[in-house]
C-alpha cells in the first residue's frame, strides 16, 4: 500500500523535475552577462565631441542605411536607433543569418556625446571589438569627427 | 544502387554549404565598402528646397499611392519606414516546379508571397542646407509555397530607384539632382 502511494509520486515527480529543470536552463539567458561589464561597455562605446544629438542620430542612420541595414525602430527622446540586416538565399546556398544592433546616444560631460552600440548575431551578443571597431569607422566618416575611445 | 548514393552525397554536401555560408557575417557586414556607396548613388536624389517636412509627407503619400504601409515614421530625424504584402507567383518556377516533380521526383517549391520594405531618409544637403538629399532603399523576403524563408533581399534594380524618384519629383514638382 505504502509502495503504491510511493510509486505513484514518483510518477508525478519525474517529469514535473524534467519540466522544471528545462524551464530553468533557458529562461536563464534574461539576466545574462558573459563577459565583464565594464570591458563591454568600453568595446562597445566612443566618445564625439559634439552635442547635437539630432545630427549624431542622423548620422548613424545613415551609416546603417549605408551599410544595408533596415530600420526598426528610432526615437528621438530616449536617443535610440535599432536597426537589422537580415539576407538569406536557399538558391544560392546561403543561410539565413541577421545581424541587430542597437545604438544609444547621450550626453558626455557638457561638451560630448557617447554613442554605444549592442549587437546580436546568430542568437547571441556580439562580444567581439573587431566588428564595433569597425562599426565606429564607418560611423566617423558620416559624422566627420573621429571618435575617442572610453574608459 | 549507385545513383541514390551519389545523390544522398550531393545532398550532404549542399547541407555542409548550407551551414558553412551565412549571408550575412560579422567580419563583413560592418564595413563600408565601395559597392555600398555606389549603391548610395542609384538611392539618392536632391531636391532644390529647403522645406525637408514636406519632402517627408510628399514620400509619405507616395508610398501610400504604391500600396505601402507605414510601419515607422519621425520627422525630426527625416525617416519613415513601409511595407506592403504582395503576390510572388512565378509562371517559370511554377514551370520548373511541375517538371522537376514528375520527371526527377524533387519537389522544389515555388515562390509563393513575398514582403517589400521601404525605407526613406531625408537630410538637408547641399551648399548651406538649400537642398535636402532623399535616399531610399527597397528590400524584400520571398516565401515559398510551403511558407517557407526562401530568401531576403536588397532591391537593387537602378529602374525602381528611378521609377520611385521620377514619381516623387512629380509630386512635388521639383527636379530630381543625380547625387
Amino acid at each position: 500500500m505504502n509502495f503504491d502511494r510511493l510509486k505513484r509520486t514518483l510518477h508525478l515527480l519525474i517529469p514535473l523535475m524534467f519540466l522544471v529543470t528545462a524551464c530553468a536552463t533557458t529562461q536563464d539567458h534574461l539576466l545574462d552577462m558573459n563577459t565583464s561589464q565594464v570591458q563591454l561597455r568600453s568595446i562597445q562605446s566612443r566618445a564625439f565631441d559634439t552635442t547635437d544629438k539630432e545630427k549624431t542620430m542622423r548620422a548613424i542612420i545613415a551609416t546603417l542605411q549605408d551599410l544595408g541595414f533596415m530600420l526598426d525602430r528610432a526615437d528621438y527622446t530616449l536617443g535610440v536607433v535599432t536597426a537589422s540586416k537580415a539576407r538569406a538565399d536557399s538558391v544560392q546556398m546561403q543561410a539565413y543569418a541577421s545581424l541587430r544592433i542597437t545604438v544609444t546616444v547621450r550626453p558626455r560631460g557638457e561638451k560630448q556625446l557617447l554613442v554605444r552600440a549592442s549587437a546580436e548575431y546568430l542568437r547571441s551578443p556580439v562580444t567581439d571589438a573587431k566588428p564595433y571597431q569597425n562599426f565606429f569607422n564607418s560611423l566617423e566618416k558620416a559624422m566627420f569627427l573621429e571618435a575617442h575611445q572610453v574608459d | 544502387m549507385r545513383l541514390p548514393f551519389r545523390f544522398g552525397c550531393a545532398a550532404l554536401a549542399a547541407l555542409l554549404l548550407m551551414t558553412g555560408c551565412y549571408a550575412v557575417t560579422l567580419d563583413r557586414d560592418l564595413n563600408l565598402t565601395p559597392e555600398m556607396f555606389a549603391q548610395r548613388q542609384v538611392q539618392t536624389r536632391r531636391f532644390d528646397t529647403t522645406d525637408e517636412k514636406k519632402i517627408l509627407t510628399t514620400c509619405a503619400a507616395l508610398l501610400q499611392d504604391t500600396g505601402f504601409t507605414i510601419d515607422e515614421s519621425d520627422t525630426q530625424l527625416g525617416l519613415l519606414i513601409a511595407s506592403k504584402e504582395r503576390d510572388a507567383s512565378d509562371p517559370v518556377q511554377w514551370a520548373v516546379f511541375l517538371t522537376a516533380g514528375i520527371f526527377l521526383g524533387v519537389p522544389i517549391p515555388p515562390d509563393k508571397d513575398q514582403v517589400m520594405k521601404a525605407f526613406v531618409t531625408t537630410r538637408p544637403a547641399g551648399t548651406e542646407g538649400r537642398q535636402v538629399a532623399v535616399r531610399v532603399v527597397f528590400e524584400r523576403t520571398v516565401f515559398d509555397t510551403e511558407q517557407r524563408l526562401k530568401k531576403i533581399e536588397p532591391l537593387n534594380d537602378p529602374n525602381l530607384y528611378r521609377g520611385f524618384f521620377e514619381k516623387l519629383s512629380k509630386a512635388l514638382f521639383l527636379e530630381a539632382h543625380e547625387f
